[in-house]
């Protein structure tokens, strides 16, 4: 995701890289030209020109269309029910009569079912707006829909036309019965022309709508940034949420919401925040928070230093994320899974969480299909966007997760625009299903078999953390009937090493389990130390969890070589001295708690001390003076190659 | 979000006799002048929920709910009305509509059902664990009012509480039993604990009737059990018991790839697979299927029951019992009052505008006053929820009750935790207490009842 940063030659002074980037500069990549992954820039319409030529004008897609045909005929024709019962509105809905509730049944209305509508629609089609996204009303009248046993029956219609009088219905029947003796489909096509005219002038007023209410919240950012207060601020984050209510009111009540999406939809794309936002710039944050899907609460005692990374109350996402499942349209249910699963912290691992996403997008693309009017390649990137952005608020973006967005993107920006939905979207799966092959499953076996190269026997192997190209090789070397013995080094709070560990003494390894405390003193018995990479920097700086730089020091210090194996789409070209500037925060309320001795919770209401401040750091930087050797797909290479691979087998592989 | 809701509105259920009538089915009791089926809906509608299967018990009932809901969200939902026969219980009724079902997900709400807990959160839930099924649970009702408790309904409230056993993260379904069934002894399943280590058992948990159920799983136990009958008392504990040595076939197709490419083990899939696995933090049934040395080559077939635990600050009630309906009645107008979309006088009631109220008369607050009633002159009205087109006498009292429609009482009445039903008629100097009025019943001028449940002899 870090394409922003200017990709410099090495050869510049490193000190300048180090401090905070103003965001937004020029990426010097330009002949191969890659789309920003989450930027509105112009960029975009480089790509496909012909996305230009979209029409303001939007035409909602049939809403229940779909969802009618669906169902097929086990579903009875839209019951009129409605135009009878809205006839007698009067009757207090609480009040028993029985003889009020001789309702109309459904029965009686099977064969001219939807008459009354119809004829009150085109009689009033103007003032009926709401009726628009009916469509599957008008097919599923055209079906010749009979009950079937233990039917169901519709007894209500999202877009119906509110308070048709009886006589309107009735002579709507008769109107109708008429004309489908004189032929249906002739009776078909004025209606048809009727709506569109409707749909336009509804959608017309929707975007007036939908532009005064953007107008609202333009007028209301300054004040917001302007530091007016949080209460201020949370306004418009409320109206968000009320909105579908609120929508209702208004004059063109239904077909405005299907008109409103749009927009907002577009919005969103815009919005997509930057992956490195400085989180100590207030007007930003505001800005940001006003646009993310998760209601994210700011941690208030962070530590000074770590200001510019976002730190939120991680008790308060997860409930509120998930309590929005059904208010979250635009995202699909697959990522949406991935996202909810990154944020409770179910998948950890660069890895994983990219196989995970891709899969999650994978997915995505097979349910995906271009809406009138739009171009595949300019619309599907949008829609991948605004998932890439979902998932940053979920959690930060790891390094591999970040090319392989830019990964997915090239590829749908390459499309050829003469390539139908259904090939383009073949090829998109299996561009993804090659990318997983090649770069992690395919190199992870590479690596394995160059570093097991490095195993003698009698070695004893450090490793920390879990690290699954580490595991692949500790197994596969074990498989080979080398005779080694592994020493797992673990930290609190997230102990995955005891995960590996399981699995390690399961394939029969011979291990010893430790915690970073004891580093220094297991240590002396160790003769090569592998470590894992969240990503290698181009100047052979190793990002990895935290920790890691810790082990490579004391290995350093005590002349063990220090082997980091880490898949060459890891790599990136940014530059990295320390890892303050770039990190992620955990959880405070992790290295609080021990979970199960509630004894020494001492810390249980540390948010409450203005002078304490808790501090989780999840990635460090290991300094490529304490890295002997990386070994990665392309071969093992000093830490001081890392830049050659990033420029020679980056644009052969991951932009072709 | 591929999920379906199916809202299980019930019929004439048999608990809530007299309340429930030929004409009014119990999901449209009224709760603060609304029928109860609308907070189930309205809470959905909020939730972006709206195209919505309600199931009714018979075919009369299915009418006048059908008829409701018709005049009532035209134009807001899209709600499909299924009749089932009677005493086909919850899963019966699921079995009735199984062809309806398409989405991959579906979520079964109990349409008496008055909650603010949004049903997203149960998804989400079942989303994020991959389960087969999610329950809602929360927090047992606290039951009876506060003054003057009707002692009557209370001993058969008692006895409803269920047993449930959660793994120690509180996410994992354990062990389930119905109240009934723990008279004795509480049986729990070695294996499960075995594999789990520690469960908390819990009595004072309800299940909210709210649940997500994988869709093929739901289709695959309703077709294989016959003998089926409720989702709670059957469905739920057999998925729970089984979760460990699991007969579904979850995801067909994957297990049979698997079997297929065994030989094979190098297939990138399975190598994809297991590194997916290995990043996230088994659950105990991840662990239970790899076997005691963390590796077998037969993993043994699981699936996942999850829960959700509605937190305290939710409210969260079921209308089951007579008990429960005028508590429901009391905490929406009261506690609860957020849930009845109602905006509250400054004196903390609501009085409709076309209400007509004597001289002298007062309101209390926690107070409903329905449209077009009329109250006579030295009458008095606390906690109480009065219908519309009621007309009340003068020196009338009444103190925690709820009055339906068309009620007329008549001078001199007193009314204390009781449930008069519409178009029932009090003759002068009734006195009525913890009592239940069926509809249009005739109480003589001057009878004096306790505890007692007043109705027409059905013919």
């Amino acid at each position: 995701m870090e394409t922003r940063r200017v990709p410099r030659a090495v050869s510049d002074p490193k000190v300048r890289q180090v401090g905070f980037f103003a965001p937004g500069a020029p990426p010097d990549r330009s002949q191969s030209g890659p789309p920003h992954p989450a930027s509105s820039s112009p960029p975009v319409s480089e790509i496909s020109p012909s996305g230009n030529s979209l029409s303001p004008v939007m035409i909602p897609p049939p809403r229940h269309l779909s969802a009618d045909l669906a169902r097929g005929p086990h579903f009875s024709p839209a019951a009129p029910l409605s135009p009878m019962r809205a006839a007698r509105d009067s009757i207090p809905v609480g009040s028993y009569n029985p003889s009020e509730f001789v309702a109309p049944t459904a029965s009686e209305f099977t064969d001219d079912a939807l008459s009354p509508n119809w004829t009150a629609r085109r009689s009033n089609s103007g003032k009926f707006a709401s009726s628009l996204p009916a469509g599957g009303f008008d097919m599923s009248s055209l079906k010749q829909n009979n009950f079937p046993a233990s039917s169901l029956t519709t007894v209500s219609i999202v877009n119906m036309p509110p308070g048709i009088t009886e006589k309107d219905g009735g002579a709507g029947v008769e109107v109708q019965k008429e004309r489908s003796k004189t032929g249906s489909k002739a009776s078909l096509k004025p209606l048809k022309e009727q709506t569109t005219k409707a749909e336009r002038r509804a959608i017309q007023e929707a975007q007036r709508a939908a532009k005064a209410a953007t107008k609202g919240d333009g007028s209301k950012t300054p004040a917001a940034s302007s530091g007016l207060g949080s209460s201020a601020n949370a306004n418009p984050g409320k109206a968000a949420k009320a909105s579908p209510q609120k929508k209702d009111n208004s004059p063109v009540a239904a077909s405005e919401k299907r008109g409103s999406d749009r927009p907002q939809d577009k919005d969103r794309k815009k919005d997509v925040p930057h992956p490195r936002m400085q989180f100590d710039d207030k007007s930003r944050v505001e800005k940001a928070k006003k646009r993310s899907v998760v209601k994210q609460t700011e941690a208030k005692n962070r530590v000074e230093l770590f200001r510019h990374l976002p730190q939120y109350e991680h008790g308060t996402r997860l409930p509120e994320l998930e309590s929005k499942l059904f208010q979250l349209d635009p995202v699909h249910p697959a990522v949406y899974k991935v996202g909810l699963r990154y944020l409770a912290g179910d998948i950890s691992g660069g890895n994983a969480r990219c196989i995970a996403m891709l899969q999650a997008f994978q997915e995505s693309i097979k349910d995906y299909s271009t809406p009138p009017e739009k171009a595949l390649i300019r619309d599907l990137t949008s829609k991948i966007n605004s998932y890439v952005s979902f998932l940053i608020e979920c959690r930060p973006l790891s390094i591999s997760m970040g090319n392989a967005i830019r990964f997915l993107k090239s590829k749908i920006a390459k499309l050829s625009l003469a390539l139908s939905e259904s090939e383009a979207k073949a090829i998109l799966l299996s561009d993804i299903d090659r990318f997983i092959n090649e770069k992690i499953i395919l190199a992870d076996k590479v690596i394995v078999r160059h570093a097991v190269t490095k195993i003698r026997d009698g070695d004893v192997l450090l490793t920390y953390g879990s690290s699954s190209a580490v595991e692949l090789l500790l197994i596969h070397a074990h498989e080979l009937g080398k005779n080694f013995r592994v020493v797992v080094v673990d930290s609190r709070p997230k102990l995955e090493g005891k995960l590996l560990l399981r699995r390690l003494v399961g394939k029969g390894i011979s291990c010893t389990y430790t915690h970073i405390n004891a580093v220094s003193y297991i240590m002396h018995e160790v003769t090569r130390v592998f470590l894992g990479a969240s990503s290698v920097l181009s100047n052979g700086t190793v990002y990895s969890r935290v920790g890691t730089a810790c082990v490579a020091m004391v290995a350093h210090q005590f002349r063990v070589p220090v082997l980091i194996c880490c898949e060459a789409y890891k790599f990136h070209e940014r530059v990295q001295l320390d890892s303050i500037c770039s990190n992620e925060l955990g959880d405070p309320d992790m290295i609080a708690k021990v979970p199960g001795r509630k004894e020494i919770d001492s810390l249980d209401d540390w948010a409450n001390s203005d002078n304490l401040q808790l501090l989780n750091l999840i990635y460090d930087a290991t300094p490529s003076d304490y890295v002997s050797m990386i070994i990665t797909d392309y071969g093992m290479i000093p830490p001081t190659s890392v830049p050659v691979i990033v420029r020679e087998y980056r644009r052969e592989h991951l932009w072709t | 979000m591929d999920f379906q809701v199916v809202v299980l509105a019930g019929g004439f259920s048999k608990t809530l006799v007299p309340l429930v009538s030929k004409e009014v089915p119990k999901a449209l009791l009224p709760v603060a002048n609304r029928p109860v089926l609308s907070y189930v809906l309205e809470l959905l509608e909020q939730n972006n929920l709206k195209d919505l299967i309600v199931v009714v018990e018979s075919e009369s009932a299915a009418l006048l709910i059908g008829g409701w809901i018709s005049s009532a969200y035209v134009d807001r939902l899209h709600v499909e009305v299924a009749a089932v026969p009677e005493e086909i219980g919850t899963a019966g009724a699921l079995r009735a509509i199984d062809h309806h079902l398409t989405a991959s997900d579906i979520l079964v709400v109990s349409g008496d059902l008055v909650c603010d807990v949004p049903p997203g959160v149960v998804a989400a839930t079942h989303r994020r664990h991959d389960a087969v099924v999610t329950a809602m649970l929360c927090s047992n009702p606290v039951s009876g009012s506060t003054e003057s408790g009707s002692s009557g309904v209370k001993d058969k409230a008692k006895k409803r509480y269920n047993i449930i056993g959660l793994d120690p993260t509180k996410q994992f379904l354990l062990h389930v039993a119905a109240g009934v069934e723990v008279e004795k002894d509480v049986r729990v399943q070695k294996s499960i604990l075995r594999a789990v280590g520690q469960m908390d058992i819990r009595a004072d948990l309800m299940d909210a009737h709210m649940y997500a159920f994988k869709r093929s799983v739901l289709q695959e136990v309703l077709n294989q059990k016959e003998a089926f009958q409720s989702l709670r008392r059957d469905v739920l504990p057999y998925l729970v018991r089984s979760q460990l040595r699991s007969e579904l076939l979850l995801n067909g197709v994957q297990s049979e790839e698997n079997g297929n490419d065994k030989d094979a083990s190098q297939n990138p899939k399975i190598v994809l697979s297991q590194l997916l696995a290995n990043a996230s933090t088994p659950s105990f049934h991840e662990l239970h299927a790899l076997g005691p040395n963390g590796f077998s080559l037969s993993p043994r077939k699981t699936h996942k029951c999850c829960v959700y635990i509605a937190s305290n600050s939710n409210y969260c009630v079921r209308l089951n019992t007579i008990q429960a309906f005028s508590d429901i009645n009391r905490d929406v107008i009261g506690d609860a009052s957020h849930l009845s979309g109602y905006s509250f006088s400054a004196q903390n009631n609501i009085i409709d505008p076309s209400a007509v109220l004597g001289s002298k008369t007062t309101v209390g607050p926690q107070c409903m006053l329905g449209e077009g009633s009329q109250m006579g002159d030295k009458c008095s009205v606390k906690k109480s929820v009065i219908g519309r087109h009621c007309r009340i006498g003068s020196n009338v009292k009444i103190v925690n009750s709820i009055v339906m429609n068309h009620v007329t009482i008549g001078d001199g009445c007193s009314i204390q935790g009781s449930v008069v039903c519409s178009n029932v008629q009090l003759l002068e100097r009734v006195v009525l207490k913890d009592c239940q009025v069926g509809a249009g019943f005739v109480v003589t001028a001057g009878s004096e009842h306790k505890g007692e449940s007043l109705a027409k002899k059905e013919k």
